[in-house]
């Protein structure tokens, strides 16, 4: 683990990249790497995140500022210009129901091909996929998905990179650092080894590459 | 009282001391007013929070606690924050006890559409696909018509949320609960006849000997 300034960190992204990013509605969302992709305006970028937060919030300015190619997402009802991008085909929207869009992402973190969820079986997320039945019960076959960047936010890092995060800011931040060959995490402050206690250490150190030292939520 | 507080209502007397419920954004939201403190029932977040006590305002939010319409919120003691994937095990494993979510039709077979309209409103499903999929029992609370047109309709023309049939359906005038054997009137509102009713329900009711008058 390297702390670097978000200039740096965000550098390793290449235009055309596929990128994780945590949050729920903006919570949990590192906002100052998203600022920084914005500054140094990667293009052409595929996003893997729950959904895609507000226009002026989180994973809604890289949409604004149309750095994205592809989101794969399971909800984009709070940006209208989400939408709007969709319906004039500006912007392909993969919509994934949000329970399937995790374990797809922990399947690609823990070495697993893919899942296999009743959650969807008979509309339309069927379309195109395995139907697999097991003791009688129908499960569609949903494949495993890994990107080439995770960025997370967590509440504090120590100096060996182990996180821990606030409240219900965790959501998708811990599966996604699983999932992806370059992990950058965002967070609030950073205190020395020790201070998180080895059993409330939420992620470890040892697979985060570099540390950002972003602002506070608000 | 109001439609949608009467629905809320009559939701909330479904609940057991102890239960895991999951309510949707919206109307269901609202379900939670009406439910006894001491039924120590624990709500669930799918965003990743059991125990959430009831929404805040703005000047006393914790901006890194929020339920899953993105309200601010505080929590009872005992609750617990955990990651999306636990939140989903929860929901798919068949731990939460109800999920109540609003709907856009419901059918004769009781299926339930809620989560877009072709080429008008796409806002993903988020979670609905996996709480109607997973839960326990999934209540509809919504209002009987929208516009005047009837929402309980003969067959959803718009993508279901799920094909698992739903276990109640709750409005301003009537419970009914979808079986095999067509949509059951369990109960009706006190301000409204059996014909009055049948006028603004596409879908087929069975009318039963012992149909009771809804509280409200």
């Amino acid at each position: 683990m390297k702390i670097v300034k978000a200039e740096e960190a965000i550098s390793f992204v290449n235009d055309g990249d596929s990128l994780m990013i945590g949050g729920f509605l903006g919570v949990g969302t590192p906002e100052t790497l998203i600022d920084e992709l914005i500054k140094q305006n990667k293009k052409n970028l595929t996003i893997i995140c729950n959904d895609t937060s507000f226009e002026n919030k989180g994973i809604g300015k890289l949409i604004y500022n149309k750095l994205a190619r592809k989101v794969i997402t399971s909800h984009i009802g709070t940006n209208k210009e989400t939408q709007r991008q969709y319906i004039e085909k500006e912007l392909e929207v993969e919509l994934v129901p949000q329970g399937t869009l995790i374990e797809r992402i922990r399947a690609g973190g823990v070495g697993l091909g893919g899942v296999l969820t009743p959650t969807g079986v008979g509309t339309i997320v069927e379309k195109g996929k395995q139907v697999i039945e097991i003791d009688g019960k129908k499960y569609l076959l949903e494949k495993a998905i890994r990107a080439k960047v995770a960025l997370i936010k967590a509440k504090r890092a120590d100096h060996v990179g182990n996180l821990q995060f606030a409240l219900t800011a965790i959501n998708f931040n811990p599966m996604m650092g699983l999932a992806a060959d370059l992990v950058i995490a965002e967070v609030e402050e950073l205190v020395p080894t020790g201070v998180i206690s080895p059993e409330h250490v939420q992620f470890p150190g040892a697979l985060v590459d570099y540390v950002v030292i972003g602002g506070r939520s608000k | 009282m109001n439609s949608k507080e009467r629905i809320a209502k009559r939701v909330a007397k479904e609940f057991k001391p102890g239960n895991i419920v999951n309510l949707g954004i919206g109307l269901p939201t609202l379900v939670a007013n009406y439910v006894p403190k001491d039924m120590n029932i624990f709500f669930h977040g799918e965003n990743g929070v059991l125990g959430i006590a009831s929404e805040v305002s703005e000047e006393k939010a914790n901006p890194d606690l929020i339920n899953a319409g993105g309200k601010f919120i505080d929590i009872i003691p005992g609750a617990m924050f955990f990651d999306t994937s636990f939140s989903f095990g929860l929901i798919r494993g068949g731990h939460l006890d109800y999920t109540v979510l609003g709907a856009l039709q419901v059918d004769e077979e009781g299926h339930l559409a809620n989560w877009m309209i072709p080429g008008k409103l796409i806002p993903g499903m988020g979670g609905a696909m996996d709480l109607v999929t997973g839960a326990k029992k999934v209540i509809v609370a919504m209002t009987h018509t929208t516009k005047g047109k009837p929402k309980i309709v003969k067959k959803c023309n718009l993508p279901l949320t799920s094909t698992r049939r739903v276990d109640l359906i709750v409005t301003e005038y009537a419970v009914i609960e979808p079986t095999d054997k067509g949509l059951i009137l369990k109960e009706i509102a006190p301000d409204i006849t059996v014909e009055e009713l049948k006028k603004i329900t596409d879908a087929k009711l069975i009318i039963p000997d012992d149909l009771k008058i809804m509280e409200v």
